[in-house]
């Protein structure tokens, strides 16, 4: 992680860019942006190693309105470009801006497999559950019978789950926040940036004009006590605006259900504890939605393995050729005949 | 005009070939292990210091049926004692292991040629696969050719018998009986045979000692049989060939080896994103080997990945290369318009094979010019080069790299399945030689008055500054563009001015690449061939032969496709009549013809996936100046 202590301390301000944000008035995409912001001057990042990679569609503009490095590429490609800055220099803190059309529709197949490579990056996924900048056709997380103009009479297909997505692909860290979290995103994109391997953030975000209020059971502040679950690492899985529901597993089943902690004998020894590192658990918590159970938001699993990178570059696979005098006439003679003058050469004179 | 060419301007040219060089072609089943003694063979030849060119021909599928005709798997040498350029023409010896592979070869072999058969394998059941009623050997078929038919499977089984091998290893044995008795009929070694055999086998002994044996067996065949009279017993003299140190190489390894070499002159990290496909994995596996040598091999999920991966390293200051064949390549086309609307330096390398679609994955053709040159939405140009041999492609991989890091631009490599795969006698390149003077990229580090497009006033490149430089921080992307600052821009003007500087900065490379020479023959006359690409070795011999034969006719061949060079049109307009033969429908022809269209192009086209031969062109010369 490149962070250090400045001489000149940098403030949130100092991690945007000149630019004007054109995201619509009131898109949750402008409080993504804050809270990104506060997290590299929380740490005091370095912008000079810093690099936001993103693909296509409004979550990908994310990358102009930063003062770090920003590659504004292709529609679903930013998990492989990505890679390939990281392959070239695996210093840098990469971040991919991306949504549920970019990320989980065109650009599905490269998010598995940036995930099951485990490449040192950090994905923040901003699901509005439908395509804005294309003007609202649905999305492959659009719920079942939305009506989009793609579809007058109602979505027929089931959608994806980006965390349990990211969970089955192999991803060693995997949370939840939403763009009404000011203080969580912070936490959440800083435990992302710590993380070594591929971190994938889904962000709850809502599309002002094309599917205003889909998430508003889960983030207004009358409902979201009982339909949300914010979970932390060692802690009792407990929820409600009463603080007295918790998940525990049916006796004699694997199967969670939702139970009033004082009622029918249940205290709060019986309810699950959170482990970042149980990947049975995490499964679990991904799939949760209300009605029956509440979103669970927070760090839902963190298992930490060694990197792509550090695979490819820790076991002298590829030897680091020094960065300096890289175009020594000697040094590339020398080099290229240990290609040239290996066994099998005759001469002739 | 290319490296190679220049470096012997004017060596001996075999006017009849039977006597200068011996073409020798194997064919049998595709699980017969065919490439493989071929590939020894011309080692073998390689090292006895003769000149020669090979061209593996194999079916698409990895184990057709056995017996059937689509399932013939074929390798034609030519060994000669002159400059060797093309493996195309007719073979003088065709060894045919079964039925099929006589089938299909047979109407190649020079009439008055040596057929050589596996006479076990002409059972009724395979006669009947290969289509034949009668069996070919009892019929008046071969009439034209000295036939030796010989035993070959039975002969390998008893070579073999006191090692108590399995029934199938033994006959599988049966192509090295084969290369055994080759190797004899042209005064050849069996010691590297041997060593590579124990190499290979090296944890099964038993496999190494039975196909030693058969190798010996075949070779003592030739010594002692009753029939040895038949046999033509060719002797080679060693080519006369430039001094200096060679090894074989196909054009798979020169190219990796050229890449790799302009990496490193241009002092940057080798970062390869590639994605399986015939017939381009040969360039990933030969750069996967490489790591010790700082080179990075990113095995991608798909085409459009392993560009995306190059053009992310390229972004973060390396050299981004990815390799691949036509259906890969049109998977990239999008990501390829990323990095010439980022501007960022991207070399991209097409092994072309027969289209449309997936058409003939191991057949050679040249169909993908075009593709190259406009295949991308928007205007998007980018350099197109296309090397024309094996020995070529190390200079081609150089000079690709050389133009995209000082133009900041994607460059096209052209190089197809033919050259790709054939293996030739290369003269190891002195890299402390000028003309291998490294060309560093200098990235911008100066904060003051930067933006990411400012540009260079002579080249237009932008400048390149990467993630990593402290003070350089900037955004770039697909969008267009303002001229003055980098950011985005919608404005209609700058559009204008931007579209201009980047179709200005490829066409003002013509400045700064060689101007077009006649490659052999005089600078004006009656009749021209221009060629590009894997034709050259035809052509080449072709036009050496006739005006050995007082014809007057030159070569012109293409090595910069795009930016063209600046004379081009001044070079072709000195000659009378020009004949493009391509492995195409035409598309260089559409390409000058839209360029130069006062100058008259005669094409020669055809794609039934082979090159061409010599004989072809040399008849369209003959054809054309008597016309």
């Amino acid at each position: 992680m490149n962070v250090s202590t400045p001489q000149v301390k940098l403030t949130a301000k100092d991690y945007a860019s000149d630019q004007e944000v054109r995201w619509c008035p009131g898109c949750g995409d402008y409080a993504i942006l804050k809270a990104m912001q506060k997290t590299l001057a929380d740490l005091q990042a370095k912008r000079e190693n810093t690099v936001f990679v993103s693909g296509i569609g409004c979550s990908s503009r994310f990358p102009y309105y930063m003062s770090s490095y920003g590659f504004h590429t292709i529609h679903g490609r930013a998990p492989a470009i990505a890679t390939g800055v990281k392959l070239a220099n695996p210093e840098l803190d990469v971040w991919i801006a991306t949504g549920d059309g970019d990320g989980m529709s065109i650009g599905g197949n490269h998010m598995l497999h940036v995930l099951r490579r485990n490449v040192n990056v950090q994905i923040l996924l901003f699901n509005n559950e439908i395509y804005g900048l294309t003007k609202g056709q649905y999305s492959p997380t659009s719920r079942p019978g939305t009506r989009s103009p793609s579809t007058p009479g109602g979505s027929l297909d089931s959608p994806v789950n980006p965390c349990t997505f990211a969970l089955g692909s192999g991803g060693r860290f995997v949370a939840r926040t939403t763009d009404k979290l000011m203080k969580h995103m912070p936490v959440i994109f800083e435990r992302a940036l710590a993380h070594q391997g591929a971190s994938f953030v889904e962000i709850l975000q809502n599309c002002i004009i094309y599917n205003d209020a889909v998430f508003e059971n889960l983030t207004e502040k009358d409902q979201a006590p009982d339909t949300t679950i914010m979970v932390e690492h060692g802690k009792p899985l407990v929820f409600g605006s009463d603080g007295d529901k918790g998940i525990r597993i049916k006796p004699g089943t694997l199967v969670p259900e939702v139970v009033t902690v004082g009622q029918d004998g249940v205290t709060e020894a019986d309810l699950l504890v959170h482990n970042e590192k149980d990947a049975t658990l995490a499964h679990m918590l991904t799939t949760f939605a209300p009605p029956a159970f509440p979103l669970a938001l927070g760090v839902l699993y963190c298992d930490p393995t060694e990197s792509f990178e550090e695979r490819i570059h820790g076991h002298g696979r590829v030897a680091d050729v020094p960065d300096v005098n890289l175009a020594d006439r000697a040094a590339i003679k020398a080099d290229m005949d240990k290609i040239f003058l290996r066994p099998g050469t005759w001469e002739v004179k | 005009m290319t490296a190679h060419a220049r470096a012997h301007p004017h060596p001996p040219v075999p006017i009849t070939p039977e006597v200068d060089f011996v073409r020798i072609r194997f064919a049998g089943d595709s699980g017969d292990g065919i490439q493989l003694t071929g590939t020894r063979f011309a080692e073998t030849s390689a090292q006895f210091g003769n000149d020669f060119a090979t061209f593996p021909d194999y079916p698409a599928e990895i184990r057709a049926p056995a017996g059937t005709t689509y399932g013939v798997s074929a390798y034609s040498i030519n060994i000669g004692k002159t400059e060797i350029l093309t493996s195309g023409d007719q073979p003088d010896v065709l060894v045919a292991l079964n039925p099929a592979a006589l089938k299909i070869n047979l109407p190649d072999l020079r009439r008055g040629g040596t057929v050589l058969v596996d006479s076990d394998s002409f059972t009724a059941k395979n006669l009947a696969k290969a289509g034949y009623e009668t069996s070919p050997l009892e019929d008046d078929t071969l009439a034209q050719f000295t036939t030796i038919a010989i035993g070959i499977s039975s002969m390998t089984k008893a070579s073999v018998a006191h090692l108590g091998i399995g029934a199938k290893d033994a006959l599988r044995c049966k192509n090295m009986w084969t290369l055994g008795l080759v190797l004899w009929m042209f005064g050849r070694g069996r010691q590297s045979v041997i060593k590579w055999l124990n190499a290979k086998f090296k944890d099964k002994p038993e496999i190494a000692k039975a196909n030693i044996a058969a190798l010996q067996a075949g070779n003592a065949f030739g010594e002692t049989a009753e029939m040895a009279t038949e046999l033509r017993r060719f002797s080679i003299p060693p080519a006369p060939v430039e001094s200096g140190v060679y090894r074989t190489a196909t054009g798979a390894d020169t190219l990796a080896w050229g890449l790799y070499a302009g990496s490193r002159l241009a002092g940057l990290k080798l970062v390869l994103g590639s994605y399986p496909i015939t017939p381009a994995s040969t360039l990933l596996h030969i750069l996967s080997r490489m790591g010790d040598l700082g080179v990075t091999t990113f095995q991608a999920e798909d085409e459009i990945a392993a560009v995306c991966s190059a053009i992310g390293a390229s972004y973060a200051g390396a050299l981004g290369l990815t390799t691949s064949s036509g259906p890969g390549i049109a998977l990239k086309t999008e990501a390829i318009g990323l990095a010439i609307s980022a501007e960022l330096p991207l070399v991209i390398v097409n092994v072309q094979r027969g289209g449309p679609s997936t058409g003939l994955p191991t057949k050679t053709e040249q169909a993908d010019l075009l593709q190259a040159v406009f295949g991308r939405n928007g205007d998007a140009p980018v350099v197109v080069i296309a090397a024309s041999s094996a020995n070529d492609c190390f200079d081609c991989g150089i000079e690709a790299v050389r133009l995209a890091t000082q133009f900041m631009t994607p460059v096209i490599l052209l190089t197809d399945g033919y050259i790709a795969n054939a293996a030739e006698p290369w003269r190891i390149p002195d890299m402390s030689e000028d003309r291998y003077a490294p060309f560093p990229v200098k990235f911008r580090t100066d904060p003051e008055g930067y933006h990411p497009f400012l540009r260079d006033p002579e080249t237009l490149a932008r400048s390149w500054a990467v993630p990593g430089t402290p003070g350089l921080e900037h955004r770039i992307g697909g969008l267009e563009k303002d001229y003055h600052s980098g950011n985005v821009s919608y404005d209609r003007d700058n559009h204008q001015r931007m579209t201009n500087a980047r179709v200005g900065k490829i066409l003002g490379i013509a400045n700064h690449i060689p101007e077009q020479t006649v490659d052999f023959g005089e600078d004006e006359g009656p009749l021209a061939i221009l060629g590009w690409g894997s034709t050259y070795g035809a052509i080449r011999i072709a036009v050496r032969r006739s005006i050995t034969g007082d014809l007057p006719v030159s070569h012109v061949h293409l090595r910069h496709i795009w930016p063209l060079p600046r004379n081009l049109e001044r070079v072709l307009s000195r000659f009378e009549r020009i004949i493009v033969p391509e492995l195409n429908t035409g598309q260089l022809t559409t390409l000058l013809r839209s360029q130069y269209p006062k100058i008259r192009l005669e094409p020669m086209n055809k794609v039934n996936g082979q090159p061409f031969h010599v004989s072809e062109i040399e008849a369209a010369i003959i054809k054309a100046l008597e016309g």
